[in-house]
């Protein structure tokens, strides 16, 4: 094992897989000889050469169309979008083509194209740097979404990416690369060597994708979340005295159904929580499934902690931000006594 | 007078009411373009995206040096695969007509492009069509029965009834899977010769695009990536002067050629006849020579004429000139080749019209076949289960519940 933050279990997931697996490739912009903004990529193309790692023009529909191209011809394109916020101009690739290729062509053709892209804001990025784009890519049939909280689950659930022959979009939480983030600006910043996720092993292993983490056990409330909103929810319901059961989705889709609803069973009361806005949004998706499945088990309306419907101003950072006093609000509704 | 801008409208040369007017084409002489060497670099040879390359003259007579000097036996292989293209167009379209299919698209007037560059590919070669390239999948020996299967969405559909007609595919035959949505193969097939690059093989992929989607990002991105990684890629722009009905200025072919495109990203570009079957061949020969010595991708425009109609659901009366295609300067693609096998390969036409007849039955009796399997509206149907398989490798149990719910829909009519 060795101590690692979120870039470094992510630098060391693609090292593991393009050591494993020759057809592994990254692509994507300033990913190559500089290592990617945010480091994510560093020192790759110094180990696996220049065919391997490629620097590529600013044109991500051109990233995504060439990167299904590769797939199509045996390779497993590992791409990356440098911020989720420009992933739109990729999209016709992804929804129409990525999503689509293996059901139009009944399975004779498919493309195992890995999208890395960072999202989330908290790092004054302004309405540019800062989305959470799941919620679209989670309502297109056929593409898998995942959003770790953590580097042990990020270096997991990226191998299990690239090995899966379905095209997986896969988020990064950007304010959690270095350490983890409980949304309380006026703390110091912690590193990820303070966190037991921050214990990473070195070599090959996978965490699966539709398997939800439930990150601490509760009686009183089940808390259904995935990235940043992880770790402002558990201190959120700590600070309030809570014992509340926190649920990290990790994948969007596939959806594990069964934690979630096995939690809401037990505890009565929900709350789900994601930086992206409100309306809908993933939260929606989950609240509809669970009073499907749960309604009899309600002991209160579910409550939803989002990003308001706005873009993410830059000067309002900390007021757009899904904040503790956010969480604060909300579960005092949901823990109104039955 | 005061000078100011003005939004200029590209013109339309001839709506209906008026007579065909082709004076808009830049044409070259048959023979007089000149024939670099495959090796030349892109900077070199912009020529070749202005001028028109052409072998066959109007009198049927190969001229110049691009003349790819073919076999007549290889050339009667090319005259019986545009025919059959044809002869199934037309069969096609009756066929729709008559409520059979729900929808088709022919390619009359433009069976030269994809017969004669598929024959001058090599079968390891990856072709990334759009949907008026069936020339393609008949010289590729895709049996007309498969085609017409997907055309009918029956049990043998390749598509298994998820994709509209036409957008056929075969991962044997190394045809990839058409998209509805225009443009977006041209990225892949880059992203394929990327890939072969980056294995060491020989193959190149290519593709083809309607001028009219040239005016997609897709389009763009391709050159781009294509000029960078100086791919192993032949890009194709058929520009048969309408994209239903907006004529080809309306995707910026009035101020400069399509092939100009190419140079202005550093390929090659070249524009040539695309009805003239030995043009066509020797240009692909060319390019894909390039392509497999390292001497990167080329963009070729084959200047041609959608003779029909856009598909099953347009009826071009209503924007174009009647009678245009008889007045087209680079006259029919198989009239043309059929009367210099006549002059030069002992073709007659007798040999035609027995050829044309067995192709004529050789349709009509695969027809006969593919109806067994099933039609739209009678016989035996697909399983509708099929709709939830290949959204993903492995159904989600959110997929299986939701097959439940179809099949308990079905079962309580």
């Amino acid at each position: 094992m060795a101590q690692m933050n979120m870039i470094q279990a992510l630098n060391s997931a693609m090292d593991v897989m393009l050591g494993r697996d020759p057809a592994v490739v990254l692509m994507g912009e300033d990913i190559g000889y500089f290592g990617g903004v945010f480091r994510v990529t560093d020192g790759l193309q110094r180990k696996y050469g220049e065919h391997r790692v490629l620097d590529t023009p600013i044109a991500e529909g051109g990233i995504v169309g060439a990167a299904i191209g590769m797939a199509v011809n045996g390779l497993r394109p590992v791409a990356e979008i440098q911020f989720a916020d420009y992933i739109y101009p990729g999209f016709d690739q992804i929804a129409s083509e990525l999503a689509r290729l293996r059901y139009r062509s009944a399975g004779d053709f498919f493309a195992p194209v890995t999208i890395r892209t960072p999202c989330g804001g908290g790092i004054r990025g302004g309405q540019t740097h800062s989305q959470s784009p799941e919620g679209i890519f989670t309502h297109v049939c056929g593409l898998k979404v995942v959003m770790p909280s953590n580097p042990y689950d990020a270096k997991g659930l990226l191998i299990t990416a690239i090995e899966d022959d379905d095209p997986v979009i896969f988020f990064e939480p950007k304010r959690l690369y270095n350490g983890p983030f409980d949304g309380d600006t006026n703390k110091p910043a912690v590193p990820w060597s303070t966190h037991k996720k921050g214990e990473v092993p070195e070599g090959h292993y996978t965490v699966p994708l539709g398997k939800a983490d439930i990150v601490r056990e509760g009686k009183d409330l089940s808390i259904v979340s995935y990235g940043t909103m992880v770790h402002v929810a558990a201190a959120a319901a700590a600070a309030q005295g809570i014992d509340a059961e926190i649920i990290d989705l990790r994948s969007l889709v596939p959806l594990d159904v069964d934690t979630i609803c096995t939690s809401v069973k037990k505890t009565g009361r929900c709350m789900v929580a994601h930086e992206a806005t409100r309306f809908s949004g993933f939260g929606a998706e989950i609240v509809a499934i669970i009073q499907e499945e749960c309604f009899w088990n309600l002991l209160a309306p579910i409550q939803r902690v989002a990003g308001w419907d706005t873009p993410y101003p830059h000067a309002f950072e900390w007021e757009y931000f899904p904040s503790q006093a956010r969480f604060a609000a909300a579960l005092k509704v949901v823990m109104e006594p039955a | 007078m005061q000078r100011r801008s003005r939004l200029h409208l590209p013109p339309t040369p001839a709506r209906p009411g008026e007579a065909p007017d082709f004076s808009y084409l830049q044409l070259s002489a048959a023979g007089a373009v000149r024939r670099p060497d495959a090796s030349a670099r892109a900077r070199e040879i912009g020529f070749l995206s202005v001028e028109l390359v052409r072998v066959l003259d109007d009198a049927h007579e190969p001229r110049g040096p691009w003349d790819p000097h073919l076999d007549p036996s290889e050339l009667e292989i090319g005259l019986r695969h545009m025919l059959l293209t044809r002869i199934f167009d037309d069969r096609m379209q009756r066929t729709q007509r008559s409520g059979k299919i729900s929808f088709y698209m022919r390619s009359l007037g433009e069976e030269a492009v994809s017969v004669a560059q598929c024959m001058a590919l090599r079968p390891g070669d990856m072709l990334f069509p759009s949907y008026r390239n069936q020339g393609l999948h008949i010289v590729r020996g895709m049996p007309l029965v498969d085609l017409m299967c997907q055309l009918l969405s029956n049990t043998r559909d390749m598509c298994k009834g998820r994709q509209l007609p036409v957008m056929y595919h075969s991962a044997a035959a190394r045809l990839f899977s058409i998209s509805g949505n225009l443009g977006t193969q041209f990225p892949q097939a880059v992203g394929w010769a990327m890939a072969a690059a980056i294995k060491g093989e020989d193959h190149l992929a290519a593709s083809w695009i309607g001028e009219g989607a040239s005016a997609e990002a897709d389009f763009h991105h391709a050159l781009l990536f294509a000029a960078v990684y100086q791919a192993p890629v032949i890009l194709n722009v058929v520009n048969n002067q309408w994209a239903i009905s907006t004529f080809q200025g309306y995707a910026g072919g009035e101020q400069r050629s399509f092939a100009a495109r190419g140079p202005g990203y550093g390929i090659a570009g070249v524009r040539v006849d695309g009805n003239d079957f030995l043009a066509v061949y020797a240009v692909t020969q060319w390019a894909a020579e390039r392509a497999r010595t390292g001497a990167g991708p080329t963009l070729i425009e084959l200047v041609t004429y959608r003779a029909a109609a856009h598909s099953t659901s347009d009826d071009p009366a209503r924007y174009r000139a009647k009678d245009d295609y008889a007045h087209w300067p680079l006259g029919d693609p198989i009239e043309r080749l059929k009367q210099y096998l006549i002059k030069h390969g002992g073709w007659s036409e007798e040999r035609h019209r027995a050829l044309a007849a067995e192709l004529e039955s050789l349709v009509a009796a695969s027809w006969k076949e593919a109806v067994t399997y099933g039609t739209l509206n009678e016989g035996p149907r697909l399983d509708p289960d099929l709709m939830f398989e290949d959204v993903f490798k492995e159904m989600p149990s959110s997929l299986k519940r939701q097959r439940e719910a179809m099949r308990a829909e079905k079962g309580s009519k």
